[in-house]
């Protein structure tokens, strides 16, 4: 093996070695890290899990939204214009959440049908309407055969 | 009429790019003379142009000319002035031509101050920078175009631009993350051009080497900009999401971090040249993907600012072109670089080689999970979304080896060298700082994480290592100390973020005037709200008095504002900076009886992550100086 030839081995052999590790950890990652999204109906119909991080994306229902007087807690329940589901959440929502904006919440559905968000997520202007909200309205009009 | 001329301007500067391309490809081949003497006035000729139609897009912002769609959606009467100069660049068609002007700067720049080269090879270089100008200003034209007229009905006020734009990190981010994309497009079309020609010689690194590192500087700078930007602009004192928009910007600096590294290893010792131009045609196609990923809305993310993905098939195709024909030619012609040199699997070279896969590893894995949702939903597989635990669960444990290297690779001998004199010459600042590491975060610290450990002792062993090859090194060039400074630039970084995430303390309460927070040594009282008048915006501004062990220290004044004419909230949040901790007050929402909820942070050593990178950046500068004013012979 000539030296320009043991020079490549070793090249190719980092190279083999760390790309292993990576995958390793990109799959490792993958796996623990993914949110699947569902819509309300789902959720309501059982399709999604009980105790896994899922995101949920719909409207903040009108005259729903019911705050602790003594802490941080709001209720309010989140609605793809079909079925709605409840959501709990503790801490500080951000300024673009109000009632009639479509939002996406990260977190755990719990055995009582109630979703424990962990995170509000609204987006950063007040015309835009998260693409998956967007998607799960949609689903909801192709159903109920209105336009596309 | 000023639009309308503006408009022209580009459709010429696009005639000078097309002419630039062409007229230069041919002069090489066919006519060296007339490439030669058309090199400087096509190049000057673009450059006028771009200016000219920039120039008159700012000047319509600053005339309120709300005839123009792009002005009447992005900027308003209400707008101070200075960020009426920037909305230019505030949404997606304006950043286009800003991209443009940018790139003509830079052609102009090297055009102007490449004397020393041989004129084949200028020309080449000059040419391909005009197929990208070409490409960009047709997409401008065709799809983006920043001056379409509102008329007949002229609206008497715009729409603002959004809120979160109006701060002083966003006056610049935007400008200095582009001249880092940009810059990358040097190294590209010399690249390219060594391609063509056949021949990568040192004079031709050396002379390519500045300018990259000038480019990795600004991209840093932009990058620690907008970490900074979104620090105080979001209101939830995050520096760093792993957002999409963010990864774009990642991307091509990790890859850029690999090709500053590889062109010294291929300059000083003539190696890796195939390997280099590889780096630096994936540097630049991912600054290229960064660009359209974040303003063609394909992505969405908190950042979300356009939202038509009609421009997607021009951006596709454009990508496919560029990539794939630098690529083809890469595969064609890349064996006339290659050379075979001698070093031994324990060396500079092989650490400066080892930097590279792993840098270009974890941009792999960035660049995953970036675009798989995307992939995913495609295919129509359903909609998923990567946060940030995958981010964090790749990137650190693949950063940890190549911080670790960082120290060995100063402080070993180009060529060959054994591992146990190595180690003989490190083993003190390996010890001591596994001593410093352990004792800090377990003794004194009392705390039991990990990466808290792993952090502190690699940002020691970083810091011990460097100032030891500083010793050892005999010739102390101005590169080798932009080098050092850059090097414990990382290391500072590593401390910020280590600090910053490990000892950070948050809270979040209700308040009422008259109630306290108090987070260790410090209260947080709030005294009043007030109503709050600004000149775009309405709002409230809560004050907080500040006490740390009852002496009191600071006012704080935390605000909610809100934009009247995009009808948007925001939340200015009361930052009281220091070197070693920063305390941080935002408002949350109004509750009832005049209650608000509020977040408090205690962040230890945050602004040491910035300090870091401007570090970096500075260490950068110095390096370009150094190898720029050093004479090859």
């Amino acid at each position: 093996m000539t030296l320009h030839q043991r020079r490549k081995l070793y090249f190719i052999i980092l190279m083999i070695f760390s790309i292993t590790i990576a995958t390793g950890l990109i799959l490792f990652a993958l796996r623990q890290n993914i949110n699947l999204f569902y819509t309300p109906t789902q959720l309501v119909s059982g399709e999604a899990p009980q105790g896994r991080m899922i995101r949920i994306g719909g409207l903040v229902e009108k005259n729903s939204v019911v705050r602790s007087k003594t802490d941080l807690t709001v209720i309010f329940r989140l609605t793809d214009l079909d079925k709605a589901v409840e959501v709990r959440y503790q801490g500080i929502l951000p300024d673009l959440f109000r009632e009639g904006q479509g939002i996406v919440v990260q977190g755990k559905l719990n055995n009582q049908h109630q979703f424990i968000a962990e995170q509000v997520l609204a987006k950063h202007d007040a015309n835009y309407m998260p693409s998956e909200v967007k998607a799960a309205l949609k689903d909801r009009y192709k159903k109920d055969g209105y336009g596309s | 009429m000023v639009p309308e001329l503006g408009h022209f301007a580009l459709i010429l500067a696009l005639v000078f790019s097309l002419l630039q391309a062409s007229l230069l490809f041919y002069g090489v081949f066919k006519n060296q003379k007339l490439a030669e003497a058309y090199l400087l006035p096509l190049t000057y000729g673009q450059f006028c142009f771009v200016f000219l139609s920039y120039a008159l897009l700012a000047y319509s912002f600053i005339v309120n000319d709300f005839s123009i769609l792009y002005v009447a959606q992005n900027s308003s009467t209400q707008l101070p002035w200075i960020y009426r100069l920037t909305a230019v660049w505030g949404s997606h068609e304006g950043s286009l031509l800003l991209w443009v002007f940018i790139l003509s700067i830079w052609t102009l720049g090297i055009a102007q101050f490449s004397k020393p080269l041989d004129k084949k090879t200028m020309a080449i270089v000059i040419a391909v920078l005009g197929i990208i100008a070409t490409g960009f200003i047709l997409f401008i034209l065709m799809t983006s175009n920043p001056f379409l007229r509102l008329l007949p009905q002229v609206p008497l006020e715009g729409r603002d631009l959004n809120p979160l734009l109006q701060d002083l990190g966003f006056l610049i981010h935007p400008p200095m993350l582009y001249m880092g994309y940009v810059g990358f497009s040097v190294a590209f079309s010399f690249s390219i051009a060594a391609l063509i020609v056949g021949r990568l010689d040192a004079q031709f690194i050396h002379w390519v080497r500045p300018w990259t590192l000038f480019a990795w500087c600004f991209l840093t700078l932009g990058i620690a900009l907008g970490s900074w930007w979104a620090y105080r602009e979001l209101g939830w004192g995050g520096w760093w999401f792993w957002d999409p928009v963010e990864n774009a910007s990642l991307l091509p600096w990790l890859v850029g971090t690999a090709l500053i590294h590889a062109l010294a290893n291929a300059e000083k010792r003539d190696a890796f040249k195939s390997w280099t131009v590889l780096l630096a045609i994936l540097a630049f196609s991912l600054s290229l993907l960064g660009t359209f990923l974040v303003r063609s809305g394909v992505l969405t993310s908190v950042h979300a600012f356009a939202n038509d993905a009609k421009r997607g098939i021009y951006i596709l195709l454009f990508l496919f072109v560029v990539i794939g024909s630098s690529l083809s030619l890469y595969a064609w012609r890349s064996s006339s670089l290659r050379k075979e040199v001698f070093f031994s699997p324990f060396s500079r070279e092989s650490l400066l080689l080892a930097n590279n896969v792993i840098l270009v590893v974890i941009m792999s894995a960035v660049l995953l999970g970036t675009l798989y949702p995307l992939f995913i939903e495609t295919l129509g597989l359903g909609k998923i979304s990567v946060g940030s635990p995958y981010f964090n669960a790749i990137f650190i444990p693949l950063m940890v080896p190549l911080l670790f290297l960082m120290g060995l690779g100063p402080n070993c001998q180009w060529q060959q060298m054994s591992f146990s004199l190595l180690f003989k010459r490190l083993r003190m600042s390996l010890l001591l700082s596994l001593l410093i590491g352990i004792s800090l975060t377990y003794g004194w610290m009392r705390s039991s994480d990990l990466l808290t450990c792993v952090g502190i002792t690699l940002a020691l062993w970083i810091t011990l290592s460097t100032l030891q090859s500083v010793y050892r090194q005999t010739q102390r060039t101005q590169s080798f100390y932009g080098m050092v400074i850059a090097h414990i630039g990382v290391a500072v970084c590593i401390l910020g973020i280590t600090f910053s995430t490990t000892y950070q303390q948050e809270r979040h309460v209700r308040l009422s005037p008259g109630d306290l927070v108090s987070i260790g040594q410090y209260s947080f009282q709030l005294e009043k709200i007030e109503k709050l008048v600004g000149s775009n915006y309405g709002g409230f501004s809560a004050k907080f008095l500040v006490k740390k062990n009852n002496h009191r220290i600071a006012e704080m004044d935390a605000q909610k504002r809100n934009y009247h004419i995009a009808g948007m909230m925001m939340t200015d949040a009361a930052i009281q900076a220091g070197f070693f901790r920063d305390l941080y007050v935002s408002l949350g929402e109004p509750l009832d009886k005049g209650a608000w909820s509020v977040r408090v942070y205690y962040k230890p050593f945050i602004r040491w992550i910035w300090l870091g990178a401007l570090l970096m950046m500075l260490g950068g500068i110095l390096a370009a100086w150094g190898i720029h004013s050093r004479r090859r012979v």
